[in-house]
């Protein structure tokens, strides 16, 4: 005990290398919990995207691409699905409800999602959680109304009874646009940190609306033009949908319903577990997570290496304090474990002071991060994995300290009591 | 009188060099003053780190309070010396970082002997080294300063009373005047006799000048002692 007071008046002693080293320890400390955070809640946001639904069916590609363009809205599909396979699958017994989805269009960016009712009733994300809305009402009184997802909303300022046109295509700057249907805003939906948040949300019907006079992927011209209000009287109902999300009355039947759905006869379909499919597309990106992951050990690494520089070089300089203590009665295990001693003060402080940095920085980039990026970050107290780090951290330091306690102790034996400056 | 430390047939060398040191007979009394004379290179440092127990002698015998050094493991020698001898150096022998009084109780934090030898005389350990420090001319307004805020001549009454401290038997100095004008040198050894004397120490003064000599009851000349005969070095 005696020690360690001795330890910490060394160090108030040289304090100014004894701040830089605490100083590094805490940045790659915050450095390294940062990382484990975002990395953490991204996976957990990411295995959150979608919760509840039991399949996803949609043509026949890999699963990896189906989950991408019909949960995250990135890519596009391969084929569509016919109505009829719709039907067939959404009358199923085991099918609790089905969910269409119609994927083609966008609006400045955002993708345009054609669904129905049952949408907003059966769409669930993170722990099972439904989808609300934040303003406004769901789509279904009038054909060409929209319900916007959070992000939409506020990156671009629309409010309910807006008018907004959508384009054909997915590209950015569109060429096309359906500006003879224009959609009126009727909804707003609560953030959900997910795809949702950046999707439009149009009835199929009202999907169907805006491509019935096209033909051969061209709008039509003049005299074949059809009108929104001549659109209104006509049956809309599509002929094909991009994909579709299947809650079933018990998981158990999952594996059974999935392989009728790949061994359906009428056109060739896939149906995906969408659990599975999201972890085999995690540890695609797994890689880079590994990798940001070693480079933060690395960052710790090289603040342990900055303390035991500082350490060492002043282990020369401090031959007449050691000299002193053994000629008052220390032994040279007591040198040892003096510099043992210091090196864990650092660290403990450089540790202390790395999580009260980690806190200070979640509290501002918080807001941003989950604007920006859909990332939440909790401010919640450290988790018993974070403290195992920290606890690694310190028994790397630990580690590392015996070099210079090493070197102290075979110096003091050397020099015993003799002085020298 | 018994004699605190007694060297018999004394012989060492440092590895692959010629003997250094070959010391047929010498001892020291209980309460006995001695001067020990000797010039740079004459084995001085050496003769203080044998009776330390830092080196141990090739030949011959060392005793110290009636204990062979020799016969001890180093972590015993350790100890031993901790609770035995009390040292004082040349000059900046305190740690800056402590204040005067953390620095005169540095012997106690490692010797348990010493600790309770202080409180026992003194009650606490706090009260041993202000009695100490106060007979030393040190006020006590001084003795929470940091050591590296007082003068040398403080700095060397501090470094006196940290030797003091728990009474041991012997006090070896090792020059410790020769950062002091010429003035305080000889105030600073009557106070160091006194408090010798009260704790009943022996006292081994070493140093090269020569002007001090009178004021001990014994003045030994290294060179003499030492029957090892080497070239005086420039």
């Amino acid at each position: 005990m005696y020690l360690l007071r001795l330890a910490f008046a060394s160090l108030a002693n040289r304090r100014f290398t004894a701040q830089l080293t605490v100083f590094a320890i805490a940045l790659s400390a915050t450095l390294l919990l940062a990382v484990e955070r975002v990395r953490v809640e991204a996976r957990m946001s990411f295995a959150n995207t979608i919760s509840g639904t039991d399949l996803i069916v949609g043509a026949r590609s890999g699963s990896v691409n189906l989950l991408l363009y019909s949960v995250f809205r990135i890519g596009n599909a391969t084929n569509n699905i016919r109505w009829s396979s719709y039907e067939h699958f959404a009358n199923h017994p085991q099918v609790k409800w089905a969910i269409p989805l119609s994927l083609g269009d966008s609006h400045r960016g955002y993708r345009v999602l054609g669904t129905s009712a049952a949408y907003f009733e059966h769409y669930q994300y993170g722990r099972k959680q439904p989808l609300e809305l934040a303003t406004g009402r769901a789509f279904g009184e009038d054909l060409f109304e929209v319900v916007l997802g959070a992000e939409v909303a506020s990156k671009l300022g629309y409010t309910l009874g807006d008018e907004i046109t959508l384009a054909h295509g997915v590209a950015t700057v569109s060429l096309q646009k359906h500006d003879d249907k224009p959609f009126t805003v009727v909804g707003v939906l609560k953030p959900t940190a997910t795809p949702v948040d950046r999707t439009v949300h149009i009835s199929l019907a009202g999907m169907e609306a805006l491509h019935i006079d096209w033909q051969n992927g061209m709008p039509a011209y003049g005299n074949a033009k059809i009108s929104a209000e001549q659109a209104r009287q006509m049956d809309l109902q599509p002929k094909a949908i991009t994909a579709m999300l299947l809650g079933l009355n018990s998981r158990i039947a999952s594996f059974r319903v999935q392989r009728e759905v790949n061994d359906y006869s009428g056109e060739p379909l896939l149906a995906i577990l969408p659990g599975v499919a999201l972890q085999e597309l995690w540890s695609l990106m797994g890689t880079a997570e590994k990798a940001l992951f070693v480079v933060s050990l690395f960052v710790v690494l090289t603040g342990l290496i900055g303390m035991l520089t500082a350490i060492l070089t002043s282990l020369n300089e401090r031959r007449r304090e050691m000299a002193i203590l053994r000629s008052v009665g220390a032994r040279p295990w007591h040198v040892g474990v003096l510099l043992v001693l210091e090196s864990l003060l650092l660290t403990v402080l450089g540790l202390v002071l790395g999580l009260a940095l980690l806190y200070l920085g979640l509290l501002i980039a918080r807001e941003p991060l989950l604007s920006l990026y859909g990332i939440y970050l909790p401010l919640n107290a450290p988790t018993p994995y974070e403290l195992s780090l920290l606890g690694g951290i310190l028994l790397a330091a630990l580690v590392i300290s015996v070099v210079p306690a090493w070197r102290a102790y075979r110096q003091s034996l050397s020099d015993g009591l003799s002085i020298r400056v | 009188m018994s004699a605190v430390l007694s060297l018999t047939d004394l012989q060492f060398a440092w590895p692959q060099q010629p003997l250094l040191l070959d010391i047929p007979q010498f001892e020291l009394q209980r309460g006995e003053r001695l001067f020990l004379k000797g010039p740079s290179g004459s084995g001085k440092t050496t003769l203080l780190g044998l009776l330390g127990g830092i080196q141990l002698p090739q030949q011959g015998q060392l005793t110290l309070h009636g204990t062979a050094l020799s016969q001890l493991k180093p972590a015993a020698r350790d100890h031993f010396r901790a609770d035995h001898i009390g040292y004082i150096f040349q000059q900046f022998n305190l740690l800056p970082f402590l204040d005067v009084l953390g620095n005169v109780l540095l012997p106690c934090r490692f010797s348990q002997r010493r600790a309770a030898r202080a409180v026992e005389r003194h009650g606490s350990l706090e009260n041993a080294a202000a009695h100490l420090l106060n007979h030393l001319g040190l006020p006590s307004e001084l003795h929470a300063r940091r050591a590296d805020a007082l003068s040398i001549g403080q700095q060397q009454r501090v470094a006196a009373a940290r030797a003091l401290i728990g009474s041991p038997e012997l006090i070896i100095a090792d020059e410790p005047t020769s950062a002091l004008d010429y003035d305080s040198r000889e105030g600073f050894i009557r106070l160091l006799f006194n408090e010798c004397e009260e704790a009943g120490a022996s006292l081994m003064f070493v140093s090269h000048d020569q002007s001090l000599a009178p004021l001990f009851d014994r003045v030994v000349d290294l060179q003499q002692l030492n029957r090892v005969s080497r070239p005086q070095e420039v």
